[in-house]
């Protein structure tokens, strides 16, 4: 009889449900999407922040002025756990380019693509296997020369000299508008230093917490490097996270507060509308123990109702969000669906205790006066 | 000893306003007392102090053998529940519930709902056929018949009716009033409020109160 009469109560006053359950379930939704989005944004912008250039470089330690390939690959299967977006690894050496001396860099250019896809570059990366050459936009302006330019590199006095097509002109706004780059490969074959590189710029997906145990990682993998942050990406990743995050954080909790309003407001209209019901019970001989049980199992029936309507809203509302701000979608967490619905059990749960409190103190002898 | 015995009841509001005055009354079992006089005369208060919902100011009120001029809150709910039916003249269904649930509320808060039982007092006063139903599909005559299923539902030593015809068309009033008259005859002992003659004249006892006092018994 009790289930009989908190769900009828509902099903068989529709127009009621349908407001009440409208409180609930938009509560329900703003909550579950922003509790998603609150969680996604980390990670979600710390994918936008790789935009920005490599967060991590792993450098030759102590006396070393290189590393070997054969490292950086342990080091890339060290953080398998993590999402690497790339390792770019940089040979450096001063070549003469058309016999004017320069600091040639050698790299894999589709993981410079990925670890740096600031560089802005008028034409096209080296192709692979192709005797092509990348100018940063100063050094192309000293020599003279265009995209499709042809020019001449040596090692060094009494070394040979190749030609090379300039592929593309770059401008990154740093000093490696400076620099030339070639395939590490044909830089290696040309200075001598097979397998070697100077340095590597690593981009990988995480906050300032995981990035502080990928360098741990990385530093306890091996003797012959020192991983070192790079501070202001890491810093400025960290600091407007943690603004973002907070601001998340006070949105969520001013809807719920306002959610608890709400809803307490529409329960109190429920009892007021009930209160010659309330007193009729009452005249039957219900307790308040009975009204209590209720309007709680009122309360908590529309949370739950409410609660799995918002949830799925909620996790459709902050897909959007993501979609639309980082690109990328997000996935349904059932950890998140399971609090959000928890949660609005709760909230309607409290929400009903005022109106709870005024039904119990309703007179039963209202309905004999007709009131 | 009489089932309902009121000696000397009085009841003020704020100290100021005296609803009754010094009312006595005795109701056996199986009595039918209707209890008359004009609006404002005091009519409800003495209901509401007979049925437990309020309790009197002055002079002592016994039901069944139980005291209970000075009862709290709660035993006046169990009282209520356990030996009071209450006919209302606006009927009081809860629009939610079918007519058999409307019984079965009754139940409910008494003991065990029984829905057999609930549909035999319903056929009891001829509307078992309607006990799917909802109030809004029924018409008042059948609403107050429901009604008063639901008052005898938990076999309770007082029936009290509160104006049982006041809403009624004289075909329904006649169709109650002799629901009223079967019930009083297998003994119930029923206590109504009216201001209808024909109503008041089918009561074994007329009781008139004016001005909060008892004129005439």
């Amino acid at each position: 009889m009790f289930l009989t009469m908190v769900f009828y109560s509902m099903l068989r006053r529709k127009t009621r449900l349908f407001i009440t359950l409208l409180a609930v379930a938009v509560g329900a939704t703003i909550i579950s999407g922003m509790v998603t989005v609150y969680r996604e944004v980390p990670a979600q912008m710390s994918r936008a922040f790789r935009a920005y250039g490599a967060n991590l470089l792993v450098l030759p330690s102590g006396e070393r002025t290189e590393v070997s390939e054969e490292r950086l690959k342990e080091i890339r299967a060290s953080l398998a756990d993590y999402e690497i977006v790339g390792i770019a690894p940089f040979l450096y050496d001063t070549l003469a380019v058309n016999k004017q001396p320069v600091i040639v860099g050698g790299t894999d250019f589709a993981e410079l693509s990925r670890v740096s896809p600031y560089w802005q570059i008028d034409g096209a990366y080296p192709r692979e296997g192709e005797k092509e050459v990348l100018l940063g936009s100063e050094f192309a302006q000293r020599l003279g020369a265009k995209k499709g330019s042809s020019v001449s590199i040596s090692a060094g006095e009494g070394k040979a000299v190749q030609n090379y097509t300039v592929s593309g002109i770059v401008r990154t706004g740093g000093k490696e508008e400076q620099l030339a780059y070639v395939a590490l490969p044909q830089l290696q074959r040309m200075t001598g230093r097979k397998g070697a590189v100077s340095l590597a710029q690593v981009s990988v997906v995480a906050d300032g917490e995981q990035l502080e145990e990928v360098v741990s990682k990385v530093a306890a993998g091996t003797r012959d490097v020192t991983p070192q942050l790079v501070k202001q990406i890491a810093h400025s990743e960290g600091t407007v996270l943690g603004k973002l995050q907070a601001l998340v954080l006070l949105v969520t909790l001013v809807v719920l507060v306002l959610t608890l309003i709400c809803v307490t407001t529409t329960m109190m209209a429920v009892v007021t509308e009930r209160r010659k019901e309330i007193g009729l019970k009452k005249a039957l001989g219900a307790g308040n123990r009975d009204i209590v049980l209720e309007f709680l199992g009122n309360g908590c029936l529309l949370g739950a109702f409410g609660g799995i309507v918002g949830t799925g809203l909620g996790y459709i509302f902050a897909q959007s969000v993501s979609l639309n701000v980082f690109g990328r979608g997000i996935e349904f967490s059932p950890l998140i669906a399971v609090f959000s619905l928890v949660l609005s059990i709760i909230i309607t749960g409290l929400a009903s205790l005022i109106p709870v409190r005024i039904a119990t103190g309703v007179d039963p002898a209202i309905v004999l006066r007709g009131e | 000893m009489s089932l309902l015995e009121l000696k000397d009841v009085s009841m003020e509001y704020n100290g100021k306003v005296k609803a009754l005055e010094h009312i006595n009354l005795s109701v056996e079992r199986g009595d039918w007392v209707a209890i008359m006089g004009p609006s404002g005369s005091g009519k409800t208060t003495l209901m509401n102090i007979i049925g437990c919902m309020d309790t009197a100011t002055g002079g002592s009120v016994v039901l069944d053998g139980v005291d209970i001029t000075n009862a709290g809150r709660p035993e006046l709910m169990r009282i209520r529940r356990d030996k009071i039916g209450m006919v209302f003249q606006q009927f009081h269904l809860i629009p939610y519930l079918t007519a058999v649930e409307n019984v079965m509320v009754a139940q409910y808060y008494h003991s065990m709902p029984d829905r057999e039982e609930a549909i035999a007092a319903l056929a009891r006063v001829g509307v078992a056929e309607r006990a799917d139903h909802l109030p809004s599909q029924l018409s008042g005559g059948e609403q107050q018949r429901v009604c008063i299923a639901r008052a005898l539902i938990n076999y309770p030593v007082l029936i009290l009716a509160d104006e049982p015809t006041g809403n009624l068309d004289e075909a329904n009033q006649n169709l109650v009033m002799q629901i009223f008259r079967e019930l009083h005859e297998e003994g119930h002992t029923i206590l109504t409020v009216t201001h209808s003659p024909e109503v008041g004249a089918a009561a074994e006892r007329c009781v008139v109160i004016e001005h909060g006092h008892m004129k005439a018994q």
